[in-house]
């Protein structure tokens, strides 16, 4: 998957937690939590969602490190399997 | 044969909108059993049916706003003659003496515990986002054909429908009042009648929250518990030895619940809040706890909270920690007589023995009624909460049938 395949699944994903959101004003380095109005069942719903859809478990002594959408997709790209793409190796 | 009639969903519910009603005449419904739906102030809710028998004559009226007490239908109970037919609701059989007859609001019935276990989903899904584009366009998003996951119904079948109908069919007259007159109502109704006293205490939640990790540091992501579920059920156990902040005051009378049915604060996402309930909260595990939470936080945004879950809640808890605020002081939710709010864990300085280190804690707080319970007592339970919650394993126990 490519950084705007991951990004578009993240924000889909996002999106069925916070229906309200409007995609196009979401900025990839501003910590998401101060863009969308997320409480932690809400976090634990979409980290639930990205799982579903994407098979990567983010262990929950990794949520400090994911705070905006860019660092998301970069820990699941890491993660997601890749096809003739070589792994970032974090 | 005894009448169905349109309950009461809470101290804030005046009137209602019948949106959907599935049994036919003649048909058996079971109890528990989801039968229709109806539109209030707190959004959609899922009417359910508390005897076994056969829905005789309906009289619903479908998309009008029909005042609390109005009867929906007549039903004969299976193999029982008129045991309580007397129009106030009897054929709803109370749990527990906790409910008087004859209610302060307008004929409060009282709906029986819930079913065991749910019948399977009686709606197709509708997106949160696709019911409130629905409610909004004036569609019924339950009677249309989802071409979503799973036949989930979207915002695009719903912009679909609403292309095809055209403009929509009056609603009679008009919605229920909206959430925020419904809030006001209520609130306003607890500041003029319930003198609230309010106390608060900082709870260290090291233990808790290392014990948390730990927990979920072997589950998967979709069996992870939150925090909350470990407060609410300290909440839960420290109320077995405060009977005078659990249950309901009404006439002038306080009636202490046996069972700990918490109201959950969970603000939603167009505005406003809801408060429906967990049931026997002491007696369930973290696990079902958690299930439950995720289940109702999930089913109050989309708008299918079920009518025994807002009926009953003797107690609120609310956590605006979320919001990022160290302390909230709640308004109590009549007839409940207490609150609980959790704040922010924060990184505090705390002494222990004479060393100054660093502690998470929370600050728990009491909003309490004065005509029923004093300050000492409240002090006592809030110390009682953070006792539990210094002994997280404790929680974490087994479900088991109360012994109260």
């Amino acid at each position: 998957m490519t950084y705007l395949d991951l990004r578009a699944a993240v924000v889909a994903t996002l999106r069925e937690v916070a229906p309200e959101i409007d995609p196009s004003l979401l900025r990839d380095a501003v910590p998401l939590r101060k863009q969308v109005d997320l409480d932690s069942m809400d976090w634990l719903v979409f980290l639930v969602g990205l799982h579903d859809r994407l098979h990567v478990d983010i262990p929950e002594a990794d949520y400090g490190k994911l705070v905006t959408l860019a660092d998301l997709v970069a820990y699941l790209a890491a993660r997601t399997p890749q096809e003739g793409t070589a792994s970032s190796g974090l | 044969m005894s009448d169905f009639l349109l309950p009461s969903l809470g101290a804030d519910m005046d009137t209602g909108m019948i949106t959907d009603w599935y049994p036919e005449p003649g048909s058996h419904v079971s109890r528990g059993e989801v039968i229709g739906v109806v539109e209030t102030a707190k959004g959609a809710i899922d009417l359910e049916i508390w005897v076994d028998g056969t829905i005789g004559d309906l009289l619903v009226k479908k998309g009008v706003s029909l005042p609390v007490g109005t009867v929906l239908a007549t039903v004969t109970e299976a193999g029982e003659a008129a045991s309580a037919a007397d129009g106030t609701g009897a054929d709803f059989p109370s749990p527990d003496a906790a409910h008087p007859a004859g209610a302060v609001e307008p004929p409060t019935i009282v709906l029986g515990p819930p079913p065991l276990a749910r019948p399977a989903e009686s709606r197709r899904h509708v997106t949160p986002a696709a019911r409130k584009l629905a409610r909004d366009l004036g569609v019924d998003s339950d009677h249309l054909v989802g071409t979503g996951p799973d036949g989930s119904v979207s915002m695009t079948d719903v912009e679909r429908a609403h292309t095809e109908a055209g403009p929509p069919a009056s609603a009679g007259e008009g919605p229920p009042m909206d959430i925020r007159s419904a809030i006001a109502a209520a609130m306003s109704r607890s500041k003029r009648e319930i003198p609230h006293y309010y106390l608060a205490e900082t709870i260290p939640m090291d233990a808790a929250l290392d014990w948390l990790a730990s927990a979920n540091g072997g589950r998967p992501i979709s069996d992870r518990l939150l925090a909350a579920v470990l407060q609410l059920k300290a909440v839960a156990v420290a109320l077995r030895d405060f009977p005078e902040l659990n249950g309901f005051y009404r006439d002038g009378v306080f009636t202490a619940v046996p069972a700990a049915h918490i109201g959950v604060a969970i603000s939603l996402r167009q505005g406003g809040l809801i408060a429906p309930a967990i049931h026997d909260v002491a007696d369930k595990s973290l696990e079902q706890l958690m299930h439950d939470l995720t289940d109702l936080v999930r089913r109050a945004r989309s708008g299918s909270v079920r009518s025994s879950e807002f009926a009953d809640p003797t107690i609120t808890v609310t956590n605006l920690g979320e919001q990022g605020v160290e302390t909230v002081f709640g308004v109590i939710h009549p007839p409940q007589v207490a609150l609980v709010g959790f704040g922010r864990v924060v990184e505090r300085p705390w002494v222990v023995d004479a060393t100054v280190g660093v502690a998470r804690v929370v600050t728990a707080s009491l909003s309490a009624d004065h005509r029923v319970s004093d300050g000492g007592r409240g002090a006592r339970f809030l110390r009682a909460v953070s006792e539990r919650l210094q002994r997280p394993e404790d929680l974490d126990i087994p479900p088991r049938r109360s012994s109260t």
